[in-house]
């Protein structure tokens, strides 16, 4: 029977969590993304879970990364300036494969910035914001229902491609209360396990190797050093890294068109709206407004990998406009895929942009 | 089994400069895990970066070699997600105590089931020999080179005073002590921390008046002195030579634990 509840997103986020079988939860409190800790707290030791309020956000994503190794589902939430700290054990757990699940309830940046405000301001750092090459998968909620629904899919994600996935809610999304459908089942992508006399880090055509869980007799050597097929440390082969590295962003970037989520609102639009996260209820609210459906709308769930055949559902797209609770960070990456204008609609110090804003810039370019 | 069923000996040679004490202590420390009885794949090894943290490669078990500093906190996650797992953290001083102390005091205060087994050679081996939060006043490294200005930490008056369960320090020359030491660690419950002195002959020896490996040994023999003893002259009124390196049992407690197996 699915349950009917009105809920705030992050107390979603964190019951989408545990529908999903987080067991394990290590974090620091950080303003807006606590209530995902608080409400982990309360319920995580009733479910035989384990609720670890660490010293710091490095100590957070560390513990996460330790819970995972031994097969739990494993989750930590933050906010930016948090998110800077764990930078290095997030590029830690894609060196290692470790899957995991950072929830980044954003806020206005740089530095403290606006802690009670929303912003979009992280979409690069959690992209590129560890040292090195890789590449990772990021899932933004635009509703209560979607914190809930994302966050499941977030831990199917991590546990599928073995890398951190990142929900990249903001304060809006996070703090926001609505209606939401709780299901009494979730679906389960689970980890591959490893294959008896199968190398650790050894990855068949699916690039994704199985998973040697610690106690159950692999006998594993886990390494954030360049690493050979048995997870042997081999820092200085130029070849073993290379095709390490290539493969650790290859596993997540040829299954791009597979983990994309989207949604397309009218593509036969010569203006389109391209919206993640919270700016997507305005460009709602504005097609629900107009007459005619003359205006488009691609709301991407998936941000990372950039879902760039998307842009295409719209063959007579002639402007992409791209309001964003940030400077034009995605709007820049929608740039590099298409011949068409994009029109970034930055919009910063934690207020949603308006309708009639985002009307203004769809009579200049009519 | 033997201690020395624990070796991956496919992994060797090792990475250890030649006279390094960093083999004493896995020795030791395997040792004791043998004798505790514990199996190899219900016990993880962990640890940071250094030259000590590339102890877990070494070793057959399930282990993790994480990032600098953080290996309690990555054993802080193994551990209580997983409680019939036994862990043991290999660290160095730099890594326990520069980047890593404040995951070090938090895990004392925790007292976190878990047992930490400190290779203190009183420098950063790895990197090329710069000062650590052990280095002694007046001792040479690349980044004190006219002699370390700054007071050195007392690792094990630390994790007493944080709220580890068992404490105690040894040096490589005392294998024995070391082993029954790291031991009694594994058997108490809580956080134990077990600090071993080593010679460091590449790095701090050879800038510091110990040009044989042996010759820091013999300081290491010569300057230890058991806690009693000190406590014992103290009482007498008799002074205690300021480069005495205090050796024993600081504690063994039974304060609460966290990650005990219920």
């Amino acid at each position: 029977m699915t349950r009917i509840e009105f809920m705030q997103g992050n107390t979603a986020c964190a019951e989408g969590a545990l529908a999903a079988g987080c067991r394990f939860f290590g974090g620091y409190p950080i303003t807006p993304s606590t209530e995902v800790a608080e409400h982990m707290a309360i319920k995580l030791p009733k479910l035989g879970g384990v609720f670890i309020q660490m010293e710091d956000e490095i100590a957070s994503m560390a513990s996460i990364i330790g819970a995972s190794w031994t097969g739990a589902r494993a989750m930590t939430a933050t906010s930016g300036p948090g998110f800077s700290l764990m930078m290095e054990n997030i590029g830690f757990a894609v060196m290692t494969e470790t899957p995991c699940v950072v929830v980044n309830i954003q806020r206005g940046g740089p530095s403290t910035g606006q802690p009670t405000m929303s912003g979009q301001g992280d979409m690069m750092q959690c992209r590129f914001g560890s040292h090195g090459d890789y590449s990772v998968i990021a899932l933004c909620p635009a509703s209560v229902q979607e914190m809930f629904e994302l966050t499941v899919k977030a831990f199917n994600l991590a546990d599928r491609y073995r890398v951190p996935v990142f929900l990249m809610g903001d304060e809006i999304v996070g703090h926001m209360r609505e209606r939401i459908e709780i299901p009494d089942q979730v679906e389960r992508w689970e980890r591959r396990p490893l294959a008896p006399g199968e190398l650790p880090f050894k990855a068949g055509p699916g690039l994704v190797p199985g998973f040697p869980q610690f106690g159950k007799g692999f006998g594993v050597h886990v390494t954030g050093l360049t690493h050979d097929e048995r997870g042997y440390p081999c820092a200085t082969s130029p070849s073993v890294h290379e095709e390490l590295v290539m493969r650790l962003v290859a596993k997540v970037e040829t299954a791009r068109d597979e983990i994309a989520d989207y949604e397309v609102v009218n593509p036969d639009a010569g203006q389109v709206f391209v919206t993640y996260g919270s700016p997507a209820r305005t460009v709602q609210q504005v097609i629900h407004d107009r007459k005619e459906s003359d205006v488009g709308h691609l709301r991407l769930k998936v941000v990372w990998p950039f879902p760039e055949s998307a842009l295409k559902k719209f063959r007579n797209a002639r402007r992409f406009l791209v309001p964003e609770q940030n400077m034009g960070q995605i709007a820049r990456e929608i740039e590099r895929h298409t011949d068409c204008e994009v029109v970034p609609i930055p919009k910063l110090g934690g207020a949603l942009h308006t309708p009639e804003e985002l009307e203004s810039y769809l009579e200049a370019g009519r | 089994m033997s201690y020395e069923d624990w070796f991956r000996e496919d992994r060797l040679p090792h990475i250890y400069c030649v006279g390094c004490g960093n083999g004493t202590v896995i020795n030791c420390t395997l040792s004791a895990v043998d004798q505790i009885g514990w199996k190899r794949e219900d016990t993880v090894f962990v640890s940071g970066i250094g030259c000590s943290s590339r102890a877990p490669g070494y070793i057959l078990t399930d282990s993790l070699h994480t990032t600098h500093g953080r290996a309690l906190a990555f054993a802080t996650g193994v551990r209580m997600a997983n409680k019939d797992l036994h862990v043991v953290v290999f660290t160095g001083d730099g890594d326990l105590a520069a980047i890593g102390g404040n995951h070090f005091i938090h895990a004392c205060r925790r007292n976190i089931d878990i047992t930490v087994v400190c290779m203190n050679n009183q420098i950063y081996g790895m990197t090329g020999g710069q000062g650590s939060p052990t280095t002694p006043s007046g001792a040479i490294s690349t980044t004190t080179p006219y002699g370390s200005s700054e007071p050195p930490f007392d690792l094990c008056e630390l994790a007493m005073a944080a709220g580890a369960n068992y404490v105690s320090r040894w040096t490589s020359y005392h294998v024995k002590e070391l082993t029954r030491a790291v031991l009694a660690g594994l058997e108490t419950p809580g956080l134990s921390f077990i600090e071993a002195l080593v010679q460091c002959p590449t790095n701090y020896g050879r800038r510091n008046k110990f040009r044989q490996v042996m010759d820091q040994v013999e300081y290491m023999r010569t300057h230890a002195m058991l806690l009693q003893k000190a406590h014992r002259l103290e009482e007498q009124g008799e002074p205690v030579p300021a480069d005495t390196i205090l050796v024993g049992e600081f504690a063994r407690r039974n304060r609460p634990a966290l990650g005990v197996r219920p």
